[in-house]
């Protein structure tokens, strides 16, 4: 059991409003990733749910009960941090028992949990190791373990793969997905990066200066974003944004992805020049410049060639343009 | 890179600065030393000389061991310092640790404050300081200058310590939070222990004025049992007439514990001066 309610909680660090009033729900199970650009709050958010921060105002429910004055170890929850967070002075053994300990467990409990973690996650070779003789990778598995063996309500991860290297993250991103499958619990999950959020999300909150842009399944996100901000940070490469005007649409920005932007030689909507070009072995990207939308990126699969300097005609899918309003709000057509 | 780096001439002018300022530092204690084990006429006669066979002499230590409590009053130093030490440590970090960790209305106007004793010396209030320690019965006592050179200690204590504490990762501090830890746990268990080149910093920096006053021990206790090593040693200075062999020859023993001291928090000492420095 774990879900989490959060109703009109706001935080403000003197006069600068950090969260702005948020409402959210996630159920039990479920992987909710917060995801925004640094500064939206999203940290500060994952903190308040954790206890490490006071809300201003508003509640935080976890599984129906009131949390906002209980503190963060009685929450039921477990917290893997960016920087890790080892206790520099404990072996791997204790590092990982030391929760339930505090908590009146016995001893027996405690091995029993912490084998089971440690198995889960094959951690076994490291028990007796200090933090010190753990690699980056290592020392996030053993974070991970010390946030399984308490068996929380709810899990929560603060940017946890942002200190690996890039071959690191994608295998630790697979294994934490598997841990949830595993443990079906409800895990809360804060990242900068779109695509941690898309691949590992059944739901993506995005934040943006402290407020929820919006909420939904991943895909949801991508096919049917509500704003501009949402269409911009969703994907990459990033949308391209088009004045609409200038292409006679009764709206002040037209978005389409750069794979749905179709490139010609020979014919197409609007001209432009191409100023950069990307080989990437399966995708190649063409950057444009055209007047005057600016630089626009287009996405090919495969391998093409393109020259630098090349004039060349580019065409939106209709099917797949966003129209926005000048507020940003998108216009459903 | 690599030559531009270490060339030779700039190696030797380095060296040579560093070689003349270790000679200039270290010769005062080298006079001391070497008169301290010559006879009287010698260290008048050839004061830089090295003691030989004829102007070998150890009457001044047998004079200090001698005549007087001399062990006392090492005693007496020894105890007042290091209890003096463990309180600076203790309450300078206690107080460190709020003021970096803790937000709270006056906060940084208590940094302030506390650190406004760096610039204020504690000598300004000694008639204050003695008119206290007399209503609270505390002349000729040990605790009496322990508390006076505890709260000499503090402000700088507390003024490095915390900016030291600001250092230490949030992460782990919020770790020990979810796992159950009090804060007094967290203070001493995972702070405490990260913070260990500072704290050494603090405690030799703060030792050495300690050790070496005069002005506490001659005001607040001046009484036989009371003394300290650097009071007793003037027993051998008079108006008229000094024992200079007493004199140097309680001068280096003095210099003893404190060599002690500072070589066991030297290499921490090392560590906190160049924290920073790589990496």
């Amino acid at each position: 059991m774990g879900n989490l309610k959060l109703s009109a909680v706001t935080k403000s660090f003197g006069m600068v409003d950090v969260i702005k009033g948020v409402d959210l729900e996630v159920n039990d199970g479920e992987f909710c990733v917060f995801v925004g650009p640094s500064g939206c709050g999203k940290s500060t958010l994952l903190r308040m749910i954790a206890g490490l921060e006071d809300c201003t105002s508003g509640d935080v429910l976890i599984d129906g009960a009131r949390v906002n004055l209980t503190p963060p170890s009685k929450r039921e929850i477990a917290m893997v941090f960016q920087s890790y967070a080892l206790y520099p002075h404990l072996t791997v053994r204790d590092n990982m028992g030391l929760g339930l300990k505090q908590s009146g467990a016995s001893t027996e409990e405690v091995r029993q949990s912490v084998a089971r973690a440690s198995a889960m996650l094959s951690l076994d070779p490291l028990l007796a190791r200090r933090p010190a003789e753990l690699s980056g990778g290592q020392r996030q598995r053993v974070a991970i373990g010390r946030a399984i063996v308490r068996t929380p309500k709810l899990f929560l991860f603060d940017e946890p793969l942002s200190n690996l290297d890039a071959a690191l993250r994608v295998h630790t991103r697979i294994e934490i997905a598997r841990l949830h499958r595993e443990l079906s619990a409800t895990m809360i999950y804060v990242t900068h990066d779109q695509v941690e959020a898309m691949t590992l999300a059944d739901r993506i909150v995005v934040l943006n200066a402290g407020k929820v842009a919006q909420v939904g399944a991943p895909m949801t996100l991508y096919n049917d974003p509500d704003n501009t901000f949402v269409a911009g940070f969703i994907g990459s490469p990033q949308m391209n944004f088009l004045k609409a005007a200038a292409l006679g649409l009764q709206a002040e920005t037209l978005g389409i992805r750069p794979e749905h932007l179709a490139i010609s030689r020979e014919a197409g909507e609007f001209p432009g020049t191409i100023s950069h070009v990307e080989h990437l072995g399966g995708e190649t990207n063409v950057y444009i410049h055209t007047e005057p939308h600016g630089l626009l990126t287009v996405r090919l699969f495969g391998e093409h060639e393109f020259a630098v300097a090349e004039a060349v005609f580019l065409t939106p899918d209709p099917a797949r343009r966003f129209l926005f309003d000048a507020k940003g709000d998108r216009l459903r057509e | 890179m690599a030559q531009a780096r270490t060339s030779l001439p700039r190696t030797i002018a380095a060296h040579a600065v560093l070689i003349a300022y270790t000679l200039i530092a270290l010769f005062p204690v080298f006079v001391i030393l070497i008169n301290s084990v010559k006879s009287r006429r010698a260290i008048f006669a050839h004061p830089l000389a090295l003691p030989g066979p004829q102007s070998f002499d150890l009457i001044g230590f047998t004079t200090v061991l001698h005549q007087g409590d001399f062990l006392r009053y090492f005693e007496n130093s020894m105890i007042v310092t290091v209890s003096s030490l463990a309180l600076v440590l203790l309450f300078g970090a206690m107080a460190a640790f709020a003021l970096s960790e803790y937000r709270f209305r006056g906060n940084t106007l208590m940094g302030l404050y506390l650190a406004l004793g760096i610039m204020i010396p504690i000598r300004l209030g000694t008639v204050a300081i003695l008119q206290m320690m007399v209503a609270g019965g505390l002349v000729n006592t040990l605790l009496a200058l322990i508390l006076v050179y505890t709260a000499q200690g503090l402000p700088l204590a507390v003024f490095i310590l915390s900016e030291f504490m600001k250092t230490v990762s949030a992460d782990l501090k919020n770790a020990g939070r979810i796992d159950g830890l009090s804060e007094y746990r967290i203070f001493f268990r995972l702070v405490l222990p990260l913070v260990r080149p500072a704290m050494a910093t603090v405690a030799v920096f703060s030792m050495i004025p300690i050790w070496n006053d005069l002005w506490f021990p001659l005001i607040l206790a001046p009484s036989e049992a009371t003394k300290t090593l650097t009071l007793g040693s003037q027993v051998f200075i008079g108006q008229f007439v000094t024992n200079w062999n007493a004199v140097l020859a309680s001068l280096s023993l003095a210099i003893l514990p404190v060599l002690v001291l500072y070589l066991i928090f030297s290499r921490q000492l090392i560590r906190g001066i160049t924290a920073g420095a790589v990496k």
